[in-house]
């Protein structure tokens, strides 16, 4: 019998203490398509929170998700730093070249105060006036980047690479402005009104550095953000892989974990139970040709891996949506999660 | 030390960061082998299979980018850049498509003049600027990086304007959205695709006619 219908804060909460809620929770990412909503180019619709807001709105009637997004772009945090944002039309903005040229440069760093930075006043402008919007029916999720994978924009990959390895103590000097920065923007954004913060940490997945490194750099770091941030905590890897950290990832208290859709998910699966909600891991970039048929498909097998006793929230691996994927594919992945994401997934054992 | 050995010594000490026995084991080539053969049984095997571990998960894009930065500073010092002795066929050019994430650019450099190649540095390109180069350097094969979706389907319209152009040039490209959509680079046009910087190398020779 199926179970009566919850609302999208029931469902999330539901599958974060492992239990299964009415059906699988969607987190759709859509983060740019709320500007071809309301017909607008992708720099002006960032240009102001109400934008974003109407658009989050109006994705999430469309595609009935379970979450509001408050995403923005990833270069935000550097244009916060005074960086330089480069918008195009059929994506999201790049960061331009970084703004740390010399390393002499990083001693002298002022972290942004998030309230009086123009652009992530935005943000929490935009938080705050989805939190009026839905009170406490749809969780609102909220982006940090991780300290340890910010300098891939404030310096350059490669710049940044060399530094991680021949110059630690410049590397710990950033390390620690960057940590004062991401917890003050964590927890300015949770008080106005996010319900969990994503933090977005490609740099400490195994695909990008070996997990020994991880331990001596991003896991301490990630563990001072948690151990600071007033909220749950999404641990998003970017489409990097997870499994040669889950267990680091869970003994730092995260409450979810973003996965790729180049793993196991089945393995992830008996990893995890019990321990970790899982978010993923729908293939964004091939997404933009998926059929029905095919949507269904990986759709099924995804919630036949990973569904079972909750602790899952079905999304795509990146944790962004790209412009190029059509309304009708999104729509079709909504439309297959009312139909097989029904708890109890009985159909997944015939 | 037999080949194989010295291979998996050098391969061992690139993926340790360990320069000094990396210099220990890449000294110069014994009698009779020419430079770029010798490059080619230690250097290229080494970093091929650091490709392919990367490709399976056992080792991390900052060990790979690593090795190929210290491979290009050993072999800079057994081959000069501006050395006769280079490979100089194909007329090579390398570039960042539109986008401004420059790592997978930055590992390819070091991993081709690692393997003895001369090539030009495009840096970031948008597409007609990059036609307008390949034209005039009269490049043969251009390697394209690419992070970002949109990067990567701009592929499409450079191939089409490099034909309209008759430029003979093959194209072959890499980068994030490539591995996550096998038949990406088909669908832009292009004639190959590397899931790592280090399978460049054999890319080219087959793309080029050669066979390794």
């Amino acid at each position: 019998m199926n179970k009566p219908v919850m609302t999208s804060m029931q469902r999330v909460l539901t599958t974060l203490s492992h239990q299964e809620p009415d059906r699988v929770p969607l987190f759709l990412l859509p983060t740019l398509h709320g500007a071809r909503e309301l017909g607008l180019s992708i720099k002006d619709y960032f240009a102001s929170a109400e934008n974003v807001v109407r658009g989050q709105l109006l994705l999430r009637k469309k595609y009935q998700n379970d979450c509001l997004d408050a995403f923005f772009y990833a270069p935000i945090e550097v244009e916060a730093w005074g960086g330089e944002v480069i918008y195009r039309e059929d994506g999201p903005p790049n960061s331009g070249e970084p703004f740390i040229r010399s390393l002499d440069q990083i001693k002298a760093l002022e972290p942004p105060r998030p309230a009086e930075t123009p652009c992530l006043r935005k943000v929490l402008d935009a938080i705050d006036l989805m939190k009026k919007a839905v009170q406490d029916e749809v969780p609102i999720i909220a982006v940090v980047i991780s300290p340890f994978s910010l300098p891939v924009m404030q310096l350059g990959f490669d710049r940044y690479l060399d530094l991680l390895y021949e110059q630690p103590a410049i590397f710990w000097n950033l390390m620690q402005i960057n940590i004062e920065f991401c917890v003050a923007w964590a927890n300015a954004q949770v008080q106005a009104g996010a319900t969990a913060i994503c933090y977005f940490d490609p740099l400490s997945s195994p695909t990008n550095i070996p997990r020994d490194l991880f331990i001596k750099t991003g896991f301490p770091i990630a563990r001072q953000v948690f151990s600071r941030t007033k909220s749950p905590i999404v641990m998003h890897l970017a489409s990097g892989s997870t499994i040669g950290i889950l267990d680091d990832i869970i003994s730092l208290g995260a409450a979810v974990v973003g996965v790729s859709a180049a793993e196991n998910l089945t393995e992830i699966k008996q990893l995890c139970r019990n321990k970790l909600t899982i978010l993923g891991n729908m293939n964004g970039i091939t997404m933009r040709h998926w059929t029905l048929s095919e949507a269904e498909d990986i759709i099924k097998n995804i919630l036949r891996q990973a569904g079972s006793g909750g602790g899952f929230i079905l999304s795509d691996n990146h944790g962004e949506i790209p412009y190029q994927v059509a309304d009708e594919i999104l729509l079709n992945i909504a439309a297959l999660v009312r139909k097989w994401g029904i708890y109890p997934l009985d159909w997944t054992s015939v | 030390m037999d080949l194989v050995e010295q291979v998996t010594d050098f391969e061992k000490a690139l993926l340790s960061l360990d320069r000094l026995a990396a210099q220990n084991i890449l000294v110069r080539p014994p009698d009779g082998t020419s430079i770029l053969d010798y490059l080619d049984n230690i250097v290229v095997p080494a970093l091929e299979e650091i490709g392919r571990k990367w490709s399976s998960g056992q080792v991390a894009l900052a060990q790979v980018y690593m090795s190929g930065r210290i491979c290009e500073e050993l072999v800079n010092q057994l081959l000069p850049a501006e050395s006769p002795d280079r490979r100089n066929q194909p007329r090579l050019a390398l570039v960042v498509l539109e986008d401004y994430h420059l790592l997978g650019k930055r590992m390819l450099y070091a991993i081709l003049r690692a393997s003895g190649y001369n090539l030009l540095d495009y840096k970031r390109m948008d597409v007609d600027e990059l036609v307008e180069r390949t034209l005039q350097d009269r490049i043969e094969v251009l390697l394209i990086s690419v992070l970002m979706l949109p990067s990567a389907l701009r592929v499409k319209v450079l191939v089409e304007k490099l034909a309209q152009a008759g430029a003979g040039v093959k194209v072959i490209v890499g980068g994030a959205p490539f591995r996550l959509d096998d038949q990406l680079w088909r669908e832009v046009g292009a004639d190959a695709m590397c899931r790592t910087a280090s399978e460049a190398v054999t890319t080219i020779f087959r793309i080029w006619g050669g066979v390794r």
